[in-house]
């Protein structure tokens, strides 16, 4: 047996975003084991539901992730009105849809550019994040807000969408599919990606399932697990299926979330043709008394608030578990027996969002 | 929501194991592994699903008591069981990655072990 080394990645590295340490144990240029820490910036956000009130409190769950902040919003929304048997109007039901695949779109772009950036792919990352900045212009002109969007409330929405703006936003995404489709193309087709991405990083479909990994991981490696297909918000009435890959590579994972791109376009097409008139919103009296696991399909995978109130204005307890956090051990069993200098593409490719994961 | 069903079953610690290595046998991934503090009590969820349908184990605990890891049935349980420790002070043996109370860097040592009453306004805005 050679002997064997520690390395330290991170918290700051030039692929991270965001800070994780990773200890890689090595044998020559072979790691044989990881041990992931995390701690850097946890903020105990889900301690605030004892000061802030329910209703109130929504706007600290949006703030869990600058990048699926409309989710977390949604998802903590859709909780509370179960636990309140609320309905909310179908056209709100719709309109969180839309917003919900805006958020996949630009969380997709925005990978596609980071991680095409940590392979020198600098063009991929520019066209990547053009194209993003069209997203972003759409839902900042619909809810006031690029990063966090505070449109979603308890009962509903608080923005509607004209029927002629709603026309645009899909003119605009049919308009950018040509320009989405050469990116993906060129990035998936390009035959130093290929090379560098397939076999490595392989994640078994079995042991994905056991290590409990969700979204694009999951998929990537054959699992379909895709919370939209439970129907919450409009997706029981929109027609589409989960993209699943089998390869269980980095390449698997990237195809996921490139083709996932078309698959939101689709989904907020159909949207817009099926939205019905009506209000967005209705009025929400009393407190949540009892609990709830409510979940939503992430661009990473699924998230579950878990909610208990007692029927006073604070809840008892707000719990989230983000798809980071429960892809930490795929990507643990992922780095065991690559090599170092695969490391970064292998941490990049579950697309981890550390803040989501810390709260 | 029709399909996302879910139901919480209690349990006692002794039957926590071998009911966790059940759900695995039965084909359930573990979704996650939550607590929440009730009092002077601890509820702990063990949160399962197969086929969107969600089943949730439960035990309730005090702060002092000893629970069984079930990373030895479920490799991923490392990330909960640490969390638990840290932000509750639970103790949890025989995790199978047990990062010794280091998993989260907070200041103060098992924050979410202490409820803050609304009547506490120090950090609210005025």
């Amino acid at each position: 047996m050679s002997k064997q080394i520690t390395v330290p990645f991170g918290p700051q590295h030039p692929v991270l975003p965001e800070p994780i340490h990773l200890d890689l144990v090595l044998e020559d240029e072979r790691v044989v084991d990881a041990i992931p820490s995390i701690g850097y910036v946890h903020r105990g956000l889900e301690k605030l539901v004892e000061k802030r009130e329910y209703p109130e409190y929504i706007y600290v769950a949006e703030r869990i992730c600058g990048i699926c902040s409309y989710i977390h919003s949604n998802t903590y929304a859709q909780g509370i009105e179960k636990i309140m048997n609320i309905e909310v109007p179908e056209r709100a039901q719709y309109l969180r849809t839309i917003w919900s695949e805006y958020s996949r779109l630009h969380s997709h772009l925005l990978w596609l550019g980071l991680f095409a950036d940590s392979m020198g792919f600098e063009s991929v990352f520019m066209n990547a994040w053009k194209l993003r900045e069209h997203i972003l212009d759409d839902l900042e002109v619909t809810t006031g807000g690029r990063v966090i969007q505070g449109v979603c409330k308890v009962g509903g929405v608080r923005r509607d969408i004209t029927p002629e703006k709603l026309d645009e936003m899909v003119k605009g995404l049919k308009g950018m599919e040509p320009a989405l489709h050469d990116l993906v193309n060129v990035f998936l087709k390009d035959s130093s990606v290929s090379h560098r991405l397939r076999g490595v990083g392989t994640l078994q479909k079995g042991d994905a399932y056991t290590l409990g990994a969700v979204g694009p991981t999951a998929r990537g490696s054959g699992i379909g697990i895709d919370i939209r297909e439970t129907g919450y918000a409009a997706y029981g009435k929109i027609n589409f299926k989960p993209v699943v890959e089998h390869d269980g590579d980095c390449y698997a994972r990237c195809a996921v979330r490139a083709k996932e791109l078309f698959t939101s376009i689709d989904i907020i097409e159909q949207c817009v043709k099926k939205i019905p008139e009506g209000p967005v919103e209705i009025k929400v009296t009393g407190a949540p008394d009892g609990e709830y696991f409510a979940r939503a399909e992430q661009p990473r995978g699924e998230v579950v608030h878990y909610i208990k109130g007692n029927g006073k204005r604070n809840l008892v307890r707000h719990r989230v578990r983000t798809p980071t956090f429960t892809n930490l051990p795929p990507l643990v069993t992922l780095l065991k027996g690559c090599e170092l200098a695969d490391v970064p593409v292998i941490v990049l490719s579950i697309d981890p969002c550390v803040g989501c994961a810390e709260r | 929501m029709a399909k996302d069903q879910q139901t919480t079953i209690p349990v006692s610690i002794d039957e926590l194991v071998a009911r966790t290595a059940q759900m695995k046998t039965e084909g359930f991934r573990l979704v996650q592994i939550g607590c929440t503090k009730i009092g002077d009590d601890f509820e702990i969820n063990y949160v399962f699903d197969k086929d969107y349908v969600m089943t949730n184990l439960r035990i309730t605990v005090k702060q002092d008591t000893m629970i069984p890891s079930v990373s030895s049935v479920y490799f991923g349980a490392f990330v909960y069981e640490n969390e638990i420790h840290d932000l509750y002070g639970i103790t949890v043996s025989g995790i199978n990655i047990d990062f010794g109370g280091k998993f989260y860097r907070t200041t103060i040592k098992q924050p979410f072990s202490v409820t803050v009453t609304k009547e506490d306004t120090s950090c609210q805005n005025k």
